[in-house]
């Protein structure tokens, strides 16, 4: 049984979004035994090794053969098992792209998929293993719930509730190793539910993934300027918590999506979709990718050059109130 | 029943399949439907449904059934009537196909339709499905059902159809069966210019398969095929002829996809009744 205790936070955030995936995975392992793991070679990358020695006969390496991976998934869930499948989230999204819609949208066989390193976590190889466009071809696809954990913890309690669901699901891990922590102790993780992680009342920034720890940076760096933040956490981007989004537009003077994907079609899309519907036309600031591809590099200077951190977020704020 | 009888009857059952297709393109008016690989695989359907396969038609998800999954999803019309046969759906359902709101579409869909365990069309992903299911029936110890994986020659230009197949050998699948309809065209003409696989039965033995090479259109000779067991996964690389049946359909890629005329309706349908 996973405890959510300080000591287990911080290790987990150490070990980065792989390791609390494997955590994860062995935990499943231990109490539901339909569960079956796969990957595409990446057995250790995805912090599997404990899992491979504990449980060999639970996982399927089927290779690189990415949309193999995915229909031999569709054939374990049609039988009764929970597959969860595994490679970098490019690879989840792009390159099966036509795999994923036929098997997980359209017959809607409980897949579930962990996109790893999504956004920049493997940008150190360049824009063909960078993910900047997932949540948009997840999001389009009809049937697929899209996941966007915050930080370690959050992406344990995503795959286990995930594991509890018939439904096909998309898990995008953002961060790198040593990954900020979000939360510090146990909280409520509810699929579909937003958290507000703190309360101001000027802005609101709607952040997802690795951009809620650069949002609660952000909004301690604008306080300084007297300037009040919300920070909610929109773990799931589909399906999107409307209420959460129109609350926060009720409650503030601008609201703010933050996210490590392009600024098409991604969060920022699904918010502006929530207000348009209701009718709400004022402009909403979007923090993300802007629709081009980063040069390869380290983590922090993909942030960095693509807007990301905390310290741009609070200048792009700062002149959208001014 | 004897031999003779037992082969009478499989004939008998593919002669009330070749009908129902032309009848079931007939029916769709000017839409058409994909004829030439729907009538290929008639024989190698009916020696499967008439009398091989496991199954249940009160009970479609009897955990003991065969798992047959048609990747080659666009002859779907050949897969509906052998349905029929093998008492799994009504006869009346057939007059439906590819009518608004009708189960039977143009490719399988998870509509609710007993028999079928997945939507296809997409080609090159069926064989896949197939190495999971024979991995799960493995996993529930079920030594008894075989996965039968109906592939297209055209379709296995597919590179994930290789990925697939190489992956149920490295598992050692005894019990998937894969069919290949070697009707020799594809949309845009004959394979062999298209996209020539040769050496096609040396590629299956390379990725660890063992292979059987029939006449797609000889009962005996599926039965036969059908009957193989061994270690490894069998491919069954059956050679038929596009559009078999019917003599101006025979080896003509028009009728991959058509429609048909009064005209050329009844010549069809005299043509099968003459060989009644």
């Amino acid at each position: 049984m996973i405890e959510y205790n300080k000591r287990n936070i911080r290790t987990w955030s150490l070990l980065g979004p792989s390791g609390a995936h494997g955590t994860a995975v062995m935990e499943l392992a231990e109490t539901n035994p339909d569960v079956l793991i796969l990957t595409a070679d990446l057995c250790f990358f995805s912090g599997l090794e404990r899992f491979k020695t504990a449980y060999p006969d639970k996982l399927y390496n089927v290779g690189i053969a990415e949309q193999n991976m995915i229909g031999v998934a569709a054939g374990l869930a049609k039988e009764g098992f929970i597959p969860f499948a595994n490679t970098y989230a490019s690879f989840c999204a792009s390159r099966c792209a036509d795999q994923v819609r036929v098997n997980m949208a359209y017959m809607g066989l409980p897949i579930k998929l962990i996109g790893l390193t999504a956004g920049y976590g493997a940008g150190v190889l360049g824009a063909t293993h960078v993910s900047i466009e997932d949540i948009s071809l997840m999001r389009a696809l009809p049937n697929i719930t899209v996941i966007s954990p915050a930080d370690c913890t959050e992406i344990i309690k995503a795959i286990l509730a995930a594991a509890e669901t018939s439904d096909p699901t998309y898990i995008r891990l953002t961060g790198p190793m040593n990954m900020p922590i979000v939360y510090k102790e146990d909280y409520n993780f509810a699929i579909g539910k937003a958290v507000t992680i703190q309360k101001g009342y000027d802005v609101a920034i709607i952040a997802t993934g690795s951009m809620v720890a650069q949002a609660q940076k952000a909004a301690k760096l604008l306080e300084a300027d007297g300037v009040k933040c919300s920070v909610i956490n929109m773990h799931t981007i589909k399906p999107i918590d409307s209420d959460a989004i129109l609350e926060a537009n009720e409650n503030h003077k601008l609201l703010v999506t933050a996210e490590e994907h392009n600024v098409i079609g991604g969060l920022y899309g699904a918010v502006a979709e929530v207000l348009c519907k209701e009718g709400v036309h004022k402009p909403v600031l979007s923090i993300g990718i802007n629709d081009f591809f980063a040069h390869a590099g380290s983590y922090s200077y993909q942030l960095d050059i693509s807007e990301l951190t905390a310290e741009s977020m609070k200048k792009k704020i700062l002149s959208a109130i001014n | 029943m004897t031999e003779i009888e037992l082969i009478t009857k499989y004939e008998d059952a593919a002669k009330r399949i070749r009908r129902h297709i032309i009848d079931m393109t007939y029916n769709t008016g000017k839409t058409g439907a994909h004829l030439g690989g729907s009538l290929s695989i008639v024989e190698l359907l009916a020696g499967l449904y008439a009398g091989e396969i496991r199954y249940h038609a009160d009970d479609p998800n009897w955990e003991g059934r065969d798992r047959v999954i048609l990747s080659k999803g666009h002859a779907a019309m050949a897969l509906y009537p052998a349905m029929v046969e093998a008492g799994i759906i009504n006869e009346a359902e057939l007059s439906t196909f590819k009518q608004d709101g009708s189960k039977l579409g143009g490719h399988p869909s998870l509509n609710g339709l007993p028999g079928i365990e997945f939507a296809s069309g997409s080609l090159g992903q069926g064989l896949s499905l197939g190495v999971g299911v024979c991995l799960a029936m493995k996993r529930k110890g079920n030594q008894d059902s075989r996965a039968f994986v109906f592939l297209g020659d055209g379709e296995c230009d597919e590179g994930s159809v290789w990925e697939a197949a190489a992956s149920a050998s490295h598992y050692g699948l005894s019990n998937l069966v894969v069919v290949v309809d070697m009707n020799g065209i594809q949309y845009d003409g004959y394979t062999t210019e298209v996209m020539d696989m040769a050496p096609f039965e040396k590629k299956w033995q390379d990725f660890g398969w063992n292979t059987i090479s029939i006449d797609g259109h000889n009962i005996e000779q599926i039965l036969e095929a059908f009957s193989q067991r061994g270690e490894k996964p069998i491919a069954i690389l059956a050679h038929t002829v596009k559009g078999k049946g019917v003599s101006f359909m025979e080896n003509n890629w028009r009728f991959h996809n058509a429609a048909l005329s009064k005209e050329q309706y009844e010549q069809a349908v005299g043509e099968l009744e003459a060989d009644k």
